[in-house]
């Protein structure tokens, strides 16, 4: 059973077709206990990450995930979500993140050849270690639409990255914990394929 | 590398589809759902749905028809047709819809790009142009707004939008047949401006012809803007589109006919352009 954490802002209904489209069962709930005791939990994402964290925070989510990943739940964070994982984000201010994972939240740099949002589909590179991974190539494409990436302190917390100007991580993980910078649910086989992948961790 | 996308456009009236993939074998060939499973197995990286429906329940149903879509194809995709305000880019938006196309309603209020894109963010909302060269009668009688002429109110004749002596293209609504006075390049450039996230550029001159898309259009938007450009109208061969990719440097390619009467199929598109060394994603499918 997968559990989506349900603060207000997200595209619920495509991710959690995603993810019965792969078999799984899926829950969405705002409920901190059930948070708290969860298998395996999900936390979309989109829009600003400053809405998201105060979301997250009002609906005193921040203790129950923090207290499900501590236990050894996995967690996985799509687009926005992945972001909140990280220490903070420089993204219409300054603002706090969960600090799961070392990390500050970027804007792209202004550059008249890139367009901003990264929008469309762009190839994850990867050397297949992470089991997030299995049965997608180092190339496979995803769906992406962001105008910040996660800058992470230690590069071993990323799994695959993306070529954008500069190469930045779209796939990153540490222990239980994991983020993806696409869109899973709308990156056709290689997006089911890593709900798949997590789905039977 | 961020890959060019090809996007098929199935137009839907009433819920069936009366442009989409002309397939024998299809069980319901008006079936929107079945279409763009069709279209995603191909290796479609997005879909156009234009709801060309007249009626309010025609477009009640293009609401049941995005979720369906969405339930059951993930790529994204976007719908056009019919959406005049924000309440109806919500209820697209929530149904499932990953962008919105506005076209005649913002010729009419542009204002609603700006709308659009402070509450949904600038990547859920597509301006489409329908654009048309300039003939030379037109020129000739200097842009007469008179009979036919659908000129919104708030663009007055020596607005820097309005057509003049160095237009080459004028925006036009109604399904391409009544002109606005709008020069479209400019009209490109303002609706970035406003809030746009991308353009679908369309050449009314090619639409239907399969001549080719015009390229020059297509470029002189794509240099107008810093947002994606999708061109349409009149893609009829594999280097059309790599035509409109490469010289027109658009970002994405659209095609309606050419895919419908299986002329050419996605697969076939995809090949060509990655021999062309166009980056494409080409790859396996669910």
């Amino acid at each position: 059973m997968i559990t989506m954490i349900d603060y207000g802002i997200g595209n619920y209904r495509s991710v959690q077709k995603a993810l019965e489209y792969v078999g799984a069962d899926v829950v969405i709930t705002s409920d901190p206990e059930a948070i708290k005791h969860a298998d395996k939990l999900v936390l979309p994402g989109v829009g600003a990450f400053g809405a998201a964290i105060d979301a997250l925070r009002k609906r005193k989510l921040e203790q129950p995930i923090q207290d499900a990943v501590a236990q050894g739940t996995p967690l996985l964070g799509i687009c926005v979500g992945m972001q909140l994982l990280l220490d903070e984000s420089e993204e219409l201010g300054r603002h706090s993140g969960l600090g799961l994972i070392p990390g500050k939240v970027r804007k792209f740099p202004a550059n008249n050849k890139l367009k901003i949002p990264h929008m469309g589909w762009n190839q994850l590179d990867h050397d297949d270690t992470s089991p997030l991974l299995q049965d997608v190539a180092d190339g496979d494409y995803a769906y992406f639409v962001h105008s910040f990436y996660c800058d992470v302190v230690d590069s071993a917390d990323t799994i695959a990255t993306t070529d954008y100007g500069k190469a930045f991580s779209s796939i990153i993980g540490r222990n239980n914990i994991f983020g993806i910078q696409f869109h899973a649910e709308k990156s056709q086989h290689v997006g089911l394929q890593i709900l798949r992948n997590y789905a039977t961790l | 590398m961020l890959a060019k996308r090809i996007i098929p456009c199935l137009d839907v009236h009433n819920g069936r589809v009366v442009k989409g993939v002309n397939f024998v074998n299809l069980v319901d060939a008006g079936d929107p759902v079945a279409q763009a499973r069709v279209y995603d197995a191909e290796g479609a990286d997005e879909l156009v749905f234009l709801d060309i429906s007249a009626t309010h329940e025609g477009r009640d149903t293009m609401l049941h028809v995005a979720r369906a879509v969405a339930d059951q194809v993930f790529i994204p995709f976007t719908v056009g047709g019919g959406i005049r305000t924000v309440e109806d880019m919500r209820q697209m938006l929530r149904a499932g819809a990953d962008k919105v196309g506005i076209n005649s309603a913002a010729v009419r209020t542009p204002q609603l790009i700006t709308d659009g894109a402070m509450e949904f963010g600038a990547q859920a909302i597509v301006v489409a142009i329908d654009a048309r060269r300039i003939s030379a009668e037109r020129r000739a009688d200097r842009f007469d707004t008179g009979y036919g002429i659908a000129q919104p109110d708030w663009l007055a004749d020596d607005s820097p939008l309005h057509i003049d002596e160095n237009s080459a293209w004028e925006v036009y609504v109604r399904g391409g047949r009544t002109p606005t006075g709008i020069d479209a390049v400019r009209w490109a450039a303002a609706a970035e401006r406003l809030g746009a996230g991308e353009i679908l550029l369309t050449s009314m001159d090619g639409d239907g012809t399969q001549a080719g898309y015009d390229i020059e259009l297509t470029r002189a938007v794509a240099d107008a803007v810093t947002i994606p450009v999708i061109a349409s109208g009149g893609a009829g061969t594999l280097a059309h589109f790599a035509e409109a990719l490469t010289d027109g440097s658009a970002d994405a390619a659209l095609a309606a006919s050419l895919f419908h009467f299986r002329q050419l199929s996605i697969a076939d598109v995809k090949t060509y352009l990655a021999s062309q060394h166009i980056p494409v994603r080409v790859g396996r499918h669910e």
